[in-house]
């Protein structure tokens, strides 16, 4: 963006792109779609409310249908029951969309990960998703956080849509994880010898202090 | 009426019915065949002296110990229980009706055992038999409309089931 101040006698001139523009625009207009699946619903209204206040960055219209809304903040445990409508709800939003997983279950299944039947192990099985927001459940401030990278998203934009076709395929992840560099190492025996180590020092840690 | 009043009455009713009684637990109970569950519930609910009026909630209990290794000292032979609680609004006590079964019907995989409805004594019966069949997977004859009521329709299985297989799979959706 570059200002041209004084030129001409009009000091109100200011020249950019269209995409630019149009980005900016779009940014601060996000509108997320009401959907409380769980307890981060809580936490999501909150959010909204007079306190921390989305409207300040303009995501605070919640709108009550998928085709109003240009983003998704699921919000809470997605179970198996669920996901197919998870799924109609997105398909049925205009094209350029986003997905923010609020919470623990929906980045990854959380506490139901194990023994959870029916829970969905992260919310990215069923929808593409664009920013994670970890926390059980976040707390606002965190949502808001997560607001602004789908913001530097937008504002990144180069194209008007993101040219997705109607129905997405279900994405799967590779399950793959970057272990921290004390858990890991090119030499999986080596690797266990750490992450025993590091399992050892954690617990030493973790012990009452004696008298 | 006390727990052993209860019991007293109820033995005076039907006799060598009432399988087995404890008195020591925090909740008295007494066990009965599951062929007497209708008849049992019925002078339950509508004599005077007892009048339990409500049916506070039935349980499905699978007992199983999944580990070969502590089966020895599991201390109990596979099993599945269904628990019936219920209370009175109007002599204030409330009592514990349980019942035995076979973890199937016959002892062959796949074949539920089944345990005549109460839906019929206390409409609160009709959504909870329904969820009992849905995690435990009892089956209750004489239900009006026995469907899953929390998992999808298409679901295969009864995941409270000590032996239940989490699915690899739903729908397209990866279960790990």
């Amino acid at each position: 963006m570059g200002f041209f101040e004084g030129i001409g006698g009009d000091e109100n001139v200011l020249t950019t792109t269209l995409e630019q523009a149009i980005a900016w625009a779009r940014e601060s207009s996000m509108w997320p779609m009401t959907f409380g699946l769980a307890c981060c619903a809580i936490e999501m209204m909150a959010a909204g409310a007079s306190r921390y206040d989305m409207d300040r960055f303009g995501a605070g219209a919640f709108r009550a249908t998928p085709r109003q809304a240009d983003l998704m903040i699921v919000a809470g445990t997605v179970n198996y029951k669920m996901a197919s409508r998870v799924r109609r709800l997105y398909n049925q939003m205009p094209d350029p969309k986003f997905v923010i997983a609020m919470g623990a279950c929906t980045c990854g299944g959380g506490p139901y990960y194990k023994y959870g039947y029916n829970v969905v192990k992260g919310v990215d099985l069923v929808v593409p998703v664009d920013v994670y927001v970890p926390g059980c459940p976040p707390r606002p401030e965190a949502l808001l956080e997560g607001l602004m990278r789908i913001q530097d998203k937008v504002r990144g934009m180069r194209y008007l849509t993101k040219n997705q076709p109607v129905d997405v395929p279900i994405p799967a992840r590779t399950g793959y994880v970057q272990l921290p560099p004390e858990l890991f190492d090119e030499d999986p025996t080596k690797a266990v010898e750490k992450q025993i180590q590091f399992a050892k020092r954690t617990k030493e840690k973790a012990a009452p202090a004696k008298a | 009426m006390t727990s052993a009043e209860i019991i007293a009455v109820l033995e005076g009713q039907f006799g060598a019915k009432i399988k087995a009684k404890n008195l020591e637990a925090i909740d008295p109970f007494v066990t009965i065949e599951s062929a007497d569950l209708p008849a049992v519930c019925r002078f339950l609910r509508d004599d005077a002296r007892l009048k339990f009026d409500i049916l506070s909630c039935i349980s499905g209990v699978d007992y199983l110990e999944p580990d070969p290794k502590k089966v020895a000292k599991a201390g109990f032979e596979p099993h599945t229980e269904v628990v019936y609680h219920m209370q009175s609004f109007a002599h204030r006590h409330r009592f514990v009706v349980k019942l035995n079964l076979p973890r199937w019907k016959g002892d062959k995989p796949g074949e539920l055992p089944e345990v005549p409805t109460v839906s019929n004594l206390w409409p609160a019966a009709d959504w909870h038999e329904r969820e009992v069949y849905d995690l435990s997977g009892i089956w209750f004859t004489g239900h009006p409309d026995l469907r899953r009521i929390l998992l999808a329709e298409d679901w295969t299985g009864h995941p409270l089931r000590k032996d239940y297989e989490f699915p690899l799979e739903y729908h397209g959706i990866r279960g790990r």
